[in-house]
């Protein structure tokens, strides 16, 4: 009879996040960011119909990193899970750190008990309808670990170099100042990114019930560039 | 309420009917189909009533009366039965009002649902046959008296123009060139409607000419409510465009009602 060998499950552990590391590091990353009217969200996306960015409820949005099925998957639950709440409860019920929850609850699951952990990284992000005060970042991970962020947030590979290129936000910019410094954050000293390599939506207040809006190309062009 | 996942070959897709069937909301899934094998007496629920559409040069325009009724009844006297479906389309409905009233809210849901899954939204073709369905699938109800009947309105972004749709009872989606009425009063409406229609009206003469269609068809139809400038009530009108769904003000439909009742006494 085989005997299994024993491994340590530090080991298991480390290889599985180290495996899912690797998966998300190969994509390209996203900023998320609060600027004064709302959340900009702006990924490196050279696909104009397989998107990172989406929209899940009026005020909640949805961004994802690292293996598309994946985390496009995650997105479609995310939906279902809004409209049901939405529907069997009030539209005013449905709030992004219980779907923050359940996301974390899925992938901490799957990290442990499955045969592959998933290769991705999502935020979930919501905005306050009065004013900036409770805007909401949760960044959640391979792991299932979930990160309440503050100002910004940076998910995928190279996340530290970004950041530090990003900087820390003392306060909520203007759209065009935060997206102007979110794309020389993304591109790095060596390359420029257009507005066709970019994928930009926005979670915006006083835009009616539906908060969130992609932005298109010339819309881009003419808040990064001038 | 936990994450619904689902495995590749039970997977809903983009219908949000579907999906709440397997989440486990099989009454809500259909307006009809639980209610099919209760007796409920013909004369005890809320009825809705008498809603015009029509086309115009910048797309179509939507109007209800306000008077909800329980048999002889008057049971509500501001109730609403033109509805946004989505940006660019909405709905009229008339019928038993609880189960018209969920069906719009079923509709609106699915519009939203499957822009979001698809991450595009359905063509005006494509709602409407989705609205079909839903009457078709309240045919037990109706053969019950829970009859709903819409009119689907919206502006077709492709084509560039603004159309309509009638249904029957069964489902059966008609398209109309000019007008559609639905309801107990669309006798008398849709001979208004039939002859104040000309090609090429704008938005000012239609929504008089929706205005003057509903008061004739309250002036004949015990079931439709006529302008109560007591209250405040005026019908609601709505119009759609390019530009999108926009419900018109009470102040206007005020003025415009107001108008119209001078002619009147003037004749």
């Amino acid at each position: 009879m085989n005997m299994p060998f024993y491994v340590a499950p530090e080991q298991i552990m480390k290889d599985r996040a180290d495996y899912a590391r690797k998966g998300i590091a190969r994509g390209r990353s996203l900023i998320a960011f609060c600027f004064v009217d709302g959340i900009a969200i702006c990924a490196e996306n050279k696909s104009s119909t397989l998107r990172k960015v989406s929209e899940i409820y009026d005020r909640i949005a949805f961004a994802g990193v690292g293996k598309y099925n994946e985390f496009d998957q995650l997105r479609i639950a995310g939906v279902r899970h809004a409209d049901l709440k939405g529907y069997a409860f009030s539209r005013g019920d449905v709030d992004a750190r219980s779907l923050a929850n359940q996301y974390a609850q899925i992938l901490g699951q799957i990290f442990t008990h499955e045969m592959k952990p998933m290769e991705v990284e999502i935020l979930v992000a919501e905005i306050d309808e009065d004013d900036g005060g409770g805007d909401q970042l949760f960044h959640i991970l391979y792991d299932g670990t979930v990160v309440d962020e503050d100002m910004s947030v940076v998910l995928g590979g190279e996340t530290e170099a970004i950041s530090d290129r990003f900087g820390e936000l003392a306060e909520a910019p203007e759209l065009a100042d935060g997206l102007r410094r979110a794309v020389s954050a993304l591109s790095g000293p060596d390359r420029a990114l257009g507005p066709a390599e970019l994928e930009i939506a926005v979670l915006q207040r006083d835009t009616g019930r539906r908060a969130f809006r992609r932005l298109d190309d010339a819309e881009v062009a003419s808040l990064v560039e001038h | 309420m936990n994450l619904p996942l689902f495995r590749p070959p039970d997977d809903p897709g983009p219908n949000f009917a579907e999906l709440l069937r397997r989440s486990g909301f099989e009454n809500q899934a259909s307006t009809g189909g639980s209610c099919a094998d209760a007796k409920i007496p013909a004369v005890d629920y809320r009825h809705g009533t008498t809603c015009v559409a029509l086309r115009y040069t910048d797309g179509v325009l939507l109007a209800g009366d306000r008077r909800a009724t329980s048999g002889n009844l008057i049971s509500h006297r501001s109730i609403e039965k033109v509805f946004a479906a989505d940006r660019h389309s909405g709905v009229a409905i008339a019928g038993a009002a609880g189960p018209a009233v969920e069906m719009v809210r079923l509709f609106q849901l699915q519009l939203e649902h499957y822009e979001k899954v698809e991450g595009e939204a359905l063509s005006l073709e494509g709602k409407a046959n989705q609205l079909g369905q839903m009457v078709r699938q309240n045919l037990p109800a109706a053969m019950q008296g829970l009859v709903v009947v819409p009119i689907f309105a919206g502006y077709d972004v492709k084509l560039n123009e603004g159309r309509l749709f009638e249904y029957d009872v069964t489902g059966g989606r008609y398209e109309e060139a000019e007008h559609a009425c639905t309801g107990s009063g669309s006798l008398h409406a849709g001979t208004v409607l039939k002859l104040g229609y000309r090609a090429e009206m704008d938005s000012g003469a239609v929504t008089d000419l929706a205005i003057a269609a509903l008061f004739e068809a309250a002036d004949e139809d015990s079931a439709t409510g006529g302008p109560d400038p007591i209250r405040g009530i005026y019908p609601m009108v709505a119009t759609i465009t390019a530009q999108g769904y926009r419900r018109l003000d009470d102040d206007e439909l005020a003025e415009r009602t107001d108008a119209l009742i001078a002619r009147r006494r003037a004749q």
